[in-house]
């Protein structure tokens, strides 16, 4: 079998695998890294997002071989001490139920707000809609974006973030690999 | 680990011996099968305090401790299931608020399943409902312990002591000790016969909302879900399952998968063919690539479609009758205005967001599995057979779920992951597909609905005859059964209006499709139905569905359930109704195609009710805008829980209410993945309110109650806003296009 170099939260990690084997299950089965979910291998849930380069993608139809000539980011590497803004403001609205969704949630949110931290509704909708969350907890991740990206952008009510710690915290936003 | 005792005492509590570990109390929380096996038997009086009594009535062996350690701090060991509700939070709060420890410094454990400690389970809305009672006694036994011992260190009375923050405290400004500096002493004392409860007045973290002890766990992706257990040398597994129902292997040709890359083995197992593999990808891919053929059998011939023929032919005649009061069939011969409609509900699927899976490792002498189980009890009769173990060799580590929903009461995977490492001689993962998770579920049955009701020249009920026929739960474990109706008649058997001439009647429909616990059960459906037809009934006699129902419950009264350590209070159930009406604007100008709807129902011992607001498009779509929620679900524990299980439970109904259902062709599933099986996505929220309505009654279920007024209420909304009935679930938007 070929073997692909990945890089991955900012490490180089090799992987003997088919070339087409999705990404998701060289992450989960090959190196380990479980934070990443699967939910339905379609790309139809979300579950299994992570960042390639930055942008939010479906690891579960995404070959290793096309991940490998990107910077990959899981949720384990989103930040290194899990205080990104993003997982600050779903603790602080406490979405969580059972949890299983909530990694690519945060994924998906992470990378949208890099992009754009005056997101609406319409537009979290639109990123947002293509995950699945059977816990229903929608209304909270909702209220937990907005929160997320008023610390992100240093605007009212930031700072009054789980922690205290959102503020000009934009720079700890999500890039490519780190 | 702490060390465990076996005991055997006719006792609910119980100090546990234990050298060095500070002062251990065993307990016993019944769950699911407990409390089911208690309905069964006769004469069984539980009330709110069923826990306990069920405890005291057999031999005493606890399936939960807490321990106080030496360095004070507060571990609870709980084999309550952890899938979204937040037991992990709840559960602590309780002994917390009890002991009156600092809840940052209680811990909770899961514990494993030992066969010594009988049920496990987790399910029935029953988590925080069934542990209040024991882990309020264990917890104020473990106060008045170490009240005791501080009593005698300083010399003063017990009853100028109490405790708050992890110290006992003297009044007055005095001397205060921390439980660390006591336990040891405490630990030396005998159990208290009846340890004084805390007054509720003086309650300072009960009803209160602490953050979850578990996000952190779960934004950090680090929680341990069973798809993420890692065992040293394990492999994966995938399995070919006949797609009928019933159908058994014909053949198989295994050899080119023997040689794909990746793949280690491929072994027979009782439900099919497995695949075990070096990852999940290739166990799938192997599994995919096998050639194999089923004898599919009788159950070829199933289809939806011909259930629903059968079922509409059998609610044409009567069943046999749960409940008759008065005389109907004279009632309806004489009405001045008599209703029909049929409803319907379709089977549906749990599809939990983590696909079902368990990791199984068999050896020589033992057996260790790790699964996102509700009821790591259930599967240990099965596994002793495959393994030919002991129960004592037997160990099942409970991960956290990543949904449930119900379906993990059933425990056919983690038979089959056993099956699986017994023959590979390895740790073995098996895990569904979405496909799988889908096509070989537990099914929410289906049910067909033919609702009778009369009407008096003034426009009241006078007669209502429900007519209920379903696929039955207990009819699919046992086809033999002499109470098929045991889980399907709740919510149609107790139907709370005051009406003069009720019967309702049961029929069981034959069906190989396999069914199970669905979130709220037959509440779903039964309430679907109700509360559809009480509308239709005010629509009848040209009165306000809100009025109607007010009317018919006005007097206090008190309902029978078919779980007769349940009543239901129409006091209560009035209070809700009210609530969520005032909550919902109820009876405020709406713009043309929208609409309100509402309804209300009790289970799980909870009073839900719910105004739905919604609007219709031309082309007949339904957004749902809004849905305000009035609960009473006794005393609560954390209100940030309830919430969220009510918007969750609302969410779960309106997928089912709105998106789809499982149809059987051909004696399989035709629905495959989330895009035919479609769930509610964000863009599709509607704002929840949610009212907990204040109760000094002791706590209820609350994971399921907020599922059954959902369908009724968005369906009696469309009603309001079209003028017409959607009476067969899920909705068709074809049959609300203007024309």
């Amino acid at each position: 079998m070929p073997r692909y170099t990945l890089k991955v939260n900012g490490q180089d990690r090799v992987v003997d695998v088919d070339a087409d084997m999705p990404l998701l299950w060289a992450l989960r089965d090959t190196l380990g890294l479980t934070g990443t979910k699967f939910g339905c291998g379609m790309s139809l849930c979300g579950a299994c997002t992570v960042h390639l380069d930055g942008e939010a993608i479906r690891s579960c139809v995404t070959s290793v071989s096309e991940a490998a000539r990107g910077a990959i980011t899981t949720i384990e590497g989103l930040s290194a001490t899990q205080k990104h803004p993003v997982q600050e403001a779903w603790l602080g609205e406490e979405v969580p139920q059972c949890g299983y969704c909530q990694p690519g949630m945060i994924m998906s949110t992470a990378a949208m707000l890099a992009k754009n931290p005056k997101a609406t509704d319409k537009e979290i909708d639109a990123t947002l809609g293509a995950h699945i969350c059977r816990c229903g907890t929608y209304q909270r991740i909702r209220r937990a974006v907005h929160r997320a990206a008023r610390a992100m952008t240093g605007g009212p009510g930031g700072a009054g973030g789980a922690g205290g710690g959102g503020g000009a915290n934009g720079a700890g936003g999500p890039g490519g690999g780190r | 680990m702490i060390p465990l005792v076996k005991v055997s005492r006719r006792d609910f509590l119980r100090v546990v011996p234990a050298a060095g570990a500070g002062l251990v109390i065993g307990l016993r929380l019944d769950g699911r099968r407990a409390a089911a096996a208690e309905r069964t038997a006769a004469g069984a009086d539980a009330g709110a305090t069923g826990a306990v009594t069920s405890g005291a009535a057999a031999p005493f062996s606890p399936n939960a401790w807490i321990q106080i350690a030496p360095d004070g701090v507060v571990t609870l060991w709980v084999a309550k299931s952890e899938m979204g509700q937040g037991v992990r939070t709840s559960l602590p709060m309780i002994l917390a608020e009890e002991i009156g420890a600092d809840f940052s410094h209680v811990k909770i454990e899961q514990a494993p399943l030992d066969p010594r400690f009988g049920d496990q389970s987790t399910g029935g809305s029953s988590s925080v409902k069934d542990s209040w009672g024991p882990l309020r006694q264990a917890g104020a036994a473990a106060r008045a312990m170490l009240i005791a011992a501080a009593a005698a260190r300083l010399k003063v009375p017990e009853g100028t002591l109490s405790t708050r923050g992890g110290e006992v405290v003297q009044s007055k400004g005095g001397k205060s000790l921390p439980f660390s500096a006591l336990v040891g002493d405490a630990a030396a004392l005998p159990l208290p016969k009846n340890p004084p409860l805390k007054d509720p007045r003086d309650f300072t973290l009960v009803g209160k909302t602490p953050p979850r002890t578990d996000t952190p766990l779960k934004i950090a992706g680090a929680a341990t879900y069973g798809i993420d257990v890692r065992v040293p040398g394990m492999l994966f597994a995938a399995v070919a399952r006949s797609p009928v129902f019933g159908g058994t292997l014909a053949r198989v040709d295994d050899r080119k998968v023997k040689q794909m890359p990746g793949v280690r083995g491929v072994v027979t197992i009782g439900r099919g063919v497995a695949v075990v593999a070096d990852t999940t990808w290739a166990a799938f891919r192997g599994r995919d690539a096998l050639e194999v053929s089923w004898n599919e059998g009788a159950g070829a011939s199933e289809s939806s479609a011909g259930l629903r023929e059968r079922c509409d032919a059998l609610s044409r005649t009567p069943g046999k009758a749960v409940r008759s009061d008065g005389d109907v069939e004279a009632a309806l011969a004489k009405a001045a205005k008599r209703v029909e409609a049929v409803y319907e509900a379709p089977f549906q699927a749990h599809a939990p967001m983590e696909p079902v899976n368990a990791t199984a490792h068999v050896e020589k002498d033992r057996c260790t599995i790790w699964a996102p189980t509700q009821d790591p009890g259930d599967p240990l009769k099965q596994i002793m057979t495959i393994t030919g173990l002991p129960k004592e060799a037997i160990r099942i580590n409970v991960t956290f779920l990543g949904g449930g929903f119900g379906r993990r009461l059933n425990n056919d995977y983690i038979v089959d992951a056993v099956e699986i490492s017994k023959a590979i001689g390895k740790p073995v993962q098996m895990i569904y597909s979405r496909e799988e998770d889908l096509r070989h579920d537990f099914y929410r049955p289906f049910s067909l609905h033919r609702l009778t009701g009369g009407l008096d020249k003034e426009g009241r009920v006078v007669a209502w005859r429900h007519r209920l026929v379903t696929t039955s739960i207990a009819a699919w474990d046992n086809p033999s059964i002499a109470n098929p109706e045991r889980d399907e008649i709740g919510g149609a058997f107790d139907v709370p209006f005051a009406i003069p001439n009720v019967q309702v009647e049961y029929h069981a429909a034959d069906s190989r499709v396999p069914r199970g616990y669905w979130r709220s059960v037959e509440a779903s459906f039964n309430a679907f139905a109700v509360q559809s037809f009480i509308d239709e009934l005010a629509a009848a006699a040209g009165r306000d569905p809100l009025r109607v129902r007010l009317d018919l419950l006005k007097e206090d009264r008190r309902i029978p359930y078919p779980d007769p350590t349940l009543v239901q209070d129409t006091a209560r159930l009035r209070a809700v109704l009210e609530s969520a009406a005032k909550q919902g604007s109820w009876g405020a100008p709406l713009p043309a195609r929208r609409g309100r709807g509402l309804a209300a129902h009790f289970s799980f011992a909870t009073y839900c009710a719910q105004t739905a607001e919604v609007e219709v498009s031309p082309e007949g779509a339904v957004r749902v805008a809004r849905v305000s929620c009035a609960v009473d679900c006794g005393r609560v524990v954390h209100p940030g829980l309830v919430e969220a299980q009510l918007q969750s439970a609302i969410v779960f109904g309106l997928t089912a209410a709105l998106k789809g259902g499982i149809t059987i062709e051909k004696g399989r599933v035709r629905e495959s993945n989330f895009n035919d099986y479609e769930v509610l996505r964000i863009d599709e929220m509607p704002v929840v309110d949610v009212r907990i309505v204040p109760s000094d009654a002791p706590p209820t279920g609350i994971g399921e109650p907020g599922v059954p007024p959902i369908a009724p209420a968005v369906m009696n909304a469309v009603f309001a806003a079209t003028g017409k009935r959607v009476r067969r679930l899920p909705l068709d938007a074809g049959d609300l296009k203007v024309s």
